[in-house]
């Protein structure tokens, strides 16, 4: 087993072995990881919420339990952090919008419902692109979370803060969610690993909706098997999820360990590779492919024609769901009210405008302004409609790959972090971002992104995307886990490409960020 | 606060004789009902009426950030009974839309909703009218829907938004199952459109009690009925004629939320008349909602409502397609009740009541009472007697309900059966029921009580009539002269003689046979 001095370096997996080893507690497992926010957090903004009480209180009942000799959770005592957009009773969740700020929900997510019973301490809430709108975690009204890797650069979007914090060592595991890429572009921009369920695998019940028909919940991990240890606690039917499968969660974990590659169908997606995608970012891409066919895996290569019009379809389709979606935030039943200047007694109407004017941020008018007219009267069939059909063409497009290959490979994203500030000013090159993760929402298959090594050109790290059919969760864990493996092997050290990443802790203390990104 | 004042000014009107020699009226009517399921549409919130405000509510009926909607099964299966009911066909498969607008009453600021894709259309309900005549009502489609919160607007004088100082919401009612019933245009119904609108959710209130879908109670909103009238020219005299049907129809206007029978058809009524007014006077009619006051008659200019809205409808995401299998769809239509116009037939024929007497029996809302009396072993005769009669008019001036008297119908069975067995006569069984009224206990303990037995000892009866003859010689004369009808006078002095314990037939054969 590979040690560190410090308990936050460990795998979710070996923390949860040393704590049912009695080699550490909880608390002192939990300790570790809130002293490391505190240290680092005022430099990354990964955490918006820090909920050292409520950590060390379920640290402490989980140590008690197992010193009481109970059966517990394989991740019971295992610290983990959740996106701010999961609702978490009595830690206020603002889905990085002003418009929630200090809004403490009165109930928990199914999600997090299911953390809380499996023993996990919450250490509290991480930044996101506000209403998970984003690529880059710089439309959050809470300010822009921090790359470890590069203190100027973007940490991913839009689930950042999760990804930065797994990424810096101030959790092992995080909650996150993805929507057209939330999960897997981060873990890719990051350095660490990103899973995306099948649509429906996981509850959406507590998590504040951007678009009901795309969003999905997933781990945020720094391997494949912790991923699946997160996957696995929080998958399955929710009663209070219409949408919600109604299937035992495919056995992702038992997948993860695979490292047998013979005879597998590995389809690289034509459309998602070559032209817009980073000289280091293909070319670490084409060097797992070598891996893969020196194992044995037999890689073909599949062309999904309609992917071309993903992203035309995607930002119909988010925006119509999510105009609709964040009509409750109207300030007359909770987050922030404004009455409008100079207006006497303004009636509900004009208080609903001026307090939607206030708290939300422009991504998010950008998105309600074009989903309210994609579905207005009039325009519904051509737009609305017609991404529809886009939409199963396709998912069609993913049927007849997958008669070929048993999985779909691409880059995860087609550049590293860029710099934060460099697409604020050009929201299509920031949507660019997702053009490989899209796909797959729209469908509905999982994928992951595995961390494939850093690039030459700018020592950043990237991913590779690993997609299977609906409800195979565990094909993608199993092409995952071994080539993880592969990998280590080629690297050497922890086999993590974090290894690479520069001390953050020194970044710090160097004084390393920059003063223009401040 | 407000941004305009609503114009209270009485509008005018024609006279409504006048209205239609000139006009044919067509009718649409939307009907919401509020289903009596435990819990609400899409949570497990209790539906209970009257609670304080805001304690039947959950994250998902308050529309919290991340809550999500679960379709309740049981309104789903009102639905689709409701449907059959009506004669209409049930999707094979449907969705949810939602229905986006803003309205502080409403917590997602959409309403979860059908819009293209109804779980019922294409039906009919044939009304009664009040000569007995059937008409039939084309039903368009019946969709499930969830109910918005309710307002109170404090201040101002109208009671509504505009002007009000402030507004409180009530979330109890936000998520309460609804169908709403929609009508084809209601054509040739003519001068009787007011009466065949109230016949209508009249005859949609007994169907929704008899399916026990619904309170079906008006005054608590269970059954709120929109009414659209609109006024095209008339010409000739058939209502119902093609060259009638052929004329385009008028803009209409939307009475919203007329809640109980009567004012429908007044709000109907009044709309003909106004209408007329409004177009005989060269204007045209501003196609808009309508407010209904009971107590002065009229209505009042609502909101301007145009073709245009746009509510930017789109399947519900956050639900699966409803898609009711044909099997459980005849497993429901199994569980239907007889049709009320079809039971009302069967029992009036089975009673042998005049339309005359089933119509009042109707009107009194008697017929439960009368099928359990007679079931108990009255004779419909009796049980019409008694609850129509005497217990009508006592409820009548107590002002309360018939069946809240105190009588039972196994108690009218029981007195109907000590009449018919010549134990108690006419004026017996009315003190008897006096006795019950007044708490004495069922009618066999009150004769018991009171000693209220007929005599059936012919000795006495015979020497009472030998004494009354004796006594009325000139009487006895005619009667001996083929005068029978003056026996009358004789038999009532026997009853008295008697007091009241006799049987007055056998009196009267007594004295037949003494004197003829």
């Amino acid at each position: 087993m590979p040690t560190h001095p410090d308990l936050t370096h460990l795998t979710a997996a070996q923390m949860a072995d040393g704590l049912a080893a009695g080699e550490f507690t909880s608390v002192e497992l939990t300790q570790a990881h809130l002293d490391r926010i505190a240290a680092l957090n005022p430099v990354l903004n990964a955490f918006l919420q820090v909920d050292t009480e409520g950590a060390l209180a379920t640290a402490a009942d989980v140590d008690a339990r197992r010193a009481a000799g109970e059966d517990l959770p394989r991740l019971a005592g295992v610290p983990i952090a959740v996106k701010d957009i999961a609702c978490t009773q009595g830690i206020p969740t603002t889905a990085g919008s002003r418009t929630l700020e200090g809004w403490v929900p009165p109930y928990d997510a199914t999600v997090v419902t299911r953390l809380k019973e499996a023993g996990l301490p919450i250490l509290g809430k991480t930044n996101m692109d506000e209403f998970a709108m984003g690529s880059s975690t710089e439309h959050s009204a809470y300010g822009p979370t921090r790359n470890p890797w590069d203190l100027d650069r973007i940490p991913g979007g839009s689930g950042g803060g999760s990804s930065a914090a797994v990424a810096a060592f101030l959790a092992p595991l995080a909650i996150g969610s993805d929507t057209g890429g939330s999960i897997r572009q981060p873990g890719a921009v990051t350095g660490t690993v990103g899973a995306k369920p099948t649509y429906g695998g996981v509850s959406r019940y507590g998590v504040i909706a951007l678009a009901s028909s795309l969003d999905q919940i997933g781990p945020c991990a720094r391997t494949i098997t912790d991923a699946a240890l997160l996957h696995e606690v929080i998958g399955g039917h929710d009663p209070m999820d219409s949408t919600s499968i109604d299937a035992p969660v495919p056995p992702v974990l038992e997948a993860a360990a695979n490292r047998d590659l013979t005879g597998t169908r590995v389809g690289i997606v034509k459309e998602l590779t070559g032209e817009g995608y980073q000289a280091g970012v293909q070319a670490r891409f084409d060097e797992s492919v070598e891996l893969l066919r020196q194992a044995g895996a037999e890689i073909v290569e599949v062309s999904c024609p309609h992917f071309q019009y993903a992203m035309a379809a995607y930002y119909l389709i988010l925006p119509s769901e999510a105009s609709s979606n964040l009509a409750r935030f109207d300030a007359m039943r909770y987050g922030l009210r404004v009455s409008p200047e100079g207006v006497e007694a303004p009636s509900a109407e004009q208080v609903m405008g001026a307090s939607r004017d206030a708290g939300f941020g422009d991504e998010v008018k950008r998105r309600i302004i074009l989903g309210t007219y994609a579905l207005s009267s009039g325009y519904y069939d051509a737009y609305y409609g017609q991404a529809q059909k886009v939409r199963t063409l396709i998912a069609r497009d993913f049927e007849a790959a997958f008669e070929q290959a048993d999985v779909l490979i691409s880059p995860t994203a087609p550049t590293t972090a860029f710099r934060i500030g460099d697409k604020m000013e050009d929201p299509m090159a920031m949507y660019l971002n997702d053009i490989a993760t899209i796909p797959a929402n729209l469908a509905g298959i999982p994928g992951l992104s595995l961390p494939s090594g850093v690039t030459d050109e700018d020592g950043l790290p990237v991913g590779i995307q690993i997609l299977a059919p609906a409800t195979q969760d565990q094909r993608m864990y199993a092409v995952g886990g071994a080539l993880e493996a592969l990998l280590a092997e080629q690297w050497g050290g922890t086999g993590s490409v974090l290894d690479r990443a520069p001390d953050v802790t020194t970044g710090v203390s160097a004084g390393a960020v920059s003063e223009e990104a401040k | 606060m407000s941004t305009h004042t609503e114009s209270m000014e009485v509008e005018d009107v024609v006279a409504y004789d006048e209205a239609l020699t000139r006009f044919d009226p067509v009718l649409g009517l939307e009907v919401h009902v509020e289903l009596n399921t435990a819990t609400k549409m899409f949570c497990g919130c209790a539906t209970g009426f009257g609670a304080d405000p805001n304690t039947q509510v959950c994250p998902v009926c308050l529309g919290l950030p991340g809550a999500l909607p679960v379709v309740n099964a049981t309104a789903v299966e009102s639905a689709i009974r409701i449907g059959l009911a009506l004669n209409c066909q049930i999707a094979d498969w449907c969705r949810f839309a939602r229905k986006n607008y803003f309205y502080p009453d409403m917590p997602k600021n959409f309403q979860t909703s059908q819009y293209d894709e109804p779980i019922a259309f294409e039906g009919y309900l044939d009304v009664d009218l009040d000569d007995g005549t059937v008409f039939r009502v084309e039903i368009e489609r019946a969709h499930m829907e969830e109910d918005t919160g309710k307002s109170t607007h404090i201040g101002g004088s109208t009671g509504r938004i505009h002007g009000a100082e402030f507004s409180l919401v009530d979330f109890n009612r936000a998520g309460i199952p609804l169908i709403e019933i929609v009508t084809k245009p209601i054509t040739g119904a003519g001068e009787r459109a007011p009466e065949v609108a109230r016949a209508y959710v009249s005859a949609l209130r007994d169907l929704l009690k008899a399916l026990d879908v619904s309170d079906v109670k008006m005054e608590q909103g269970n059954v709120r009925c929109d009414a659209n009238v609109s006024l095209r020219a008339r010409v000739g005299d058939d209502p119902s004629a093609e060259e009638q049907l052929a004329v385009p129809l008028g803009t209409r206007t939307e009475t919203k939320n007329v809640n109980s029978l009567r004012s429908v058809e007044r709000a109907v009524r009044y709309e003909i008349c106004r209408h007329a007014a409004v177009l005989d006077s060269g204007s045209s009619i501003l196609q808009e909602t309508r407010h209904w006051h009971e107590d002065t008659g009229v209505t009042t200019s609502g909101r301007p409502k145009s073709d245009a809205d746009d509510y930017r409808y789109f399947p519900e995401p956050d639900l699966v397609p409803v898609a009711p299998t044909r099997e459980r769809v005849e497993e429901l239509r199994a569980t239907l009740p007889e049709p009320p116009a079809e039971r009302r037939k069967r029992l009036q024929s089975d009673w042998g009541y005049s339309d005359l007497e089933m119509r009042d029996v109707l009107n009194a809302g008697a017929i439960e009472v009368i099928e359990e009396t007679v079931a108990a072993g009255a004779t419909p005769a009796a049980a019409r007697k008694w609850w129509m009669g005497d217990l009508a008019r006592r409820a009548n001036d107590a002002g309360t309900a018939v069946t809240e008297l105190g009588v039972t119908p196994a108690h009218i069975a029981e007195l109907d059966g000590l009449v018919r067995a010549g134990r108690l006569n006419d004026s017996m069984a009315r003190q008897v029921m006096e006795g019950v009224l007044a708490g004495e206990g069922g009618p066999t303990q009150v004769v018991d009580a009171r000693g209220l037995e007929l005599v059936q000892d012919d000795g006495a009866l015979e020497a009472a009539v030998d004494k009354v003859i004796a006594a009325n010689p000139d009487v006895a004369d005619k009667i001996r002269d083929g005068k029978v009808q003056a026996a009358g006078a004789l038999i009532g002095q026997v009853m008295k003689e008697m007091r009241g314990q006799a049987d007055a037939a056998k009196a009267r054969e007594l004295i037949l046979g003494k004197l003829t």
